[in-house]
């Protein structure tokens, strides 16, 4: 039988998507491990999905509390080894204020709330997290977020753009259409749109799937390295 | 002793809330070129001198209070 990587799931106060990214990480062949914020340590997985939704209320900036929670001591330092590390929509915005991704989202340059499908390229497919993809495959993916105005560093390597926002499709005003970033040494993924809500064709798309399961894949590669 | 920290938007990033709020003002008929929102954080910080505070004020801002990619951090610090 297949070897079922486990796949960390953390919840912060606010997060509710981490149902849906449990449900899609085990659709897809893994097994997910719910961690709650005020774990200091890790599980023994071979992945973490920091999931969407809010996170201690998002005072002061999006993700600027949420990422002083205890267990992000030990997701920075399982990132810092080349643990494999994915952010969804407010996930995303945690690795940026933690640092462990570059650049910072702000509100919508339309300060309007956005939640619909959108059309995202493929930039790179030699991700851990995209490996099932092609470069220049077009992927449908719902948005929904207030604050997913990407804003990119100086200096930002275009190597580690991985999704960009399909022509004419930019629903925050991102610099540079970016839809997700990975960090220089691409272990770390953090992306606007939500692959979980789109796994399954009956609810419009399972493009999502694609992103999800490569992530599958590669933990199940490291499980079997490490074996 | 007080702080009153000012956290801004930097200059040449877009700012729609400021933007939002400038269209608003033209409605109620005022002339206004342009706005900008910040935010200003007012602490109370103990410290054994007035050295000491700003140092740590200024570690508050790198740390948590503003993001220096987007925003600038102002502060004083007052007995």
């Amino acid at each position: 039988m297949e070897v079922r990587p486990r796949i960390a799931v953390v919840t912060f106060p606010g997060s509710n998507d981490d149902g849906d990214a449990a449900w899609a990480l085990g659709a897809l062949g893994s097994e997910a491990v719910p961690v709650w914020h005020e774990q200091p340590d890790l599980p023994d997985v071979a992945a973490v999905v920091l999931p969407g939704g809010f996170s201690y209320g998002d005072y002061l900036r999006c993700g600027a509390i949420g990422r002083l929670a205890p267990v992000m001591r030990s997701v920075e330092a399982f990132a810092g080894e080349g643990g494999l590390g994915l952010g969804i929509c407010n996930g995303f915005l945690l690795l940026c204020e933690a640092g462990l991704l570059p650049g910072v989202l702000r509100r919508n340059a339309s300060l309007r709330f956005v939640c619909r499908d959108v059309r995202v390229r493929v930039e790179r497919d030699d991700t851990p997290f995209t490996s099932r993809c092609t470069v220049g495959q077009e992927l449908v993916i719902p948005v929904k977020n207030g604050e997913g105005c990407y804003v990119r560093p100086e200096g930002l390597d275009p190597d580690q753009i991985v999704l960009r926002y399909a022509e004419g499709e930019n629903p925050s005003g991102a610099e540079d259409d970016i839809a997700g970033v990975c960090n220089a040494a691409g272990n770390v993924f953090g992306l606007m749109p939500h692959p979980e809500h789109a796994v399954d064709p009956l609810l419009g798309s399972a493009d999502g799937g694609l992103l999800l399961a490569s992530l599958v894949d590669a933990a199940r590669d490291r499980v079997a390295a490490a074996a | 002793m007080k702080a009153k920290v000012l956290v801004r938007p930097k200059e040449g990033i877009l700012d729609p809330q400021g933007e939002a709020v400038a269209n608003a003002l033209r409605h109620l008929g005022f002339e206004v070129a342009d706005a900008r929102v910040g935010r200003l954080v007012e602490l109370q910080v103990e410290s054994a001198s007035l050295a000491e505070a700003n140092e740590a004020v200024a570690r508050m801002c790198d740390q948590l209070l503003a993001n220096p990619l987007i925003e600038t951090c102002e502060f004083e610090v007052t007995e």
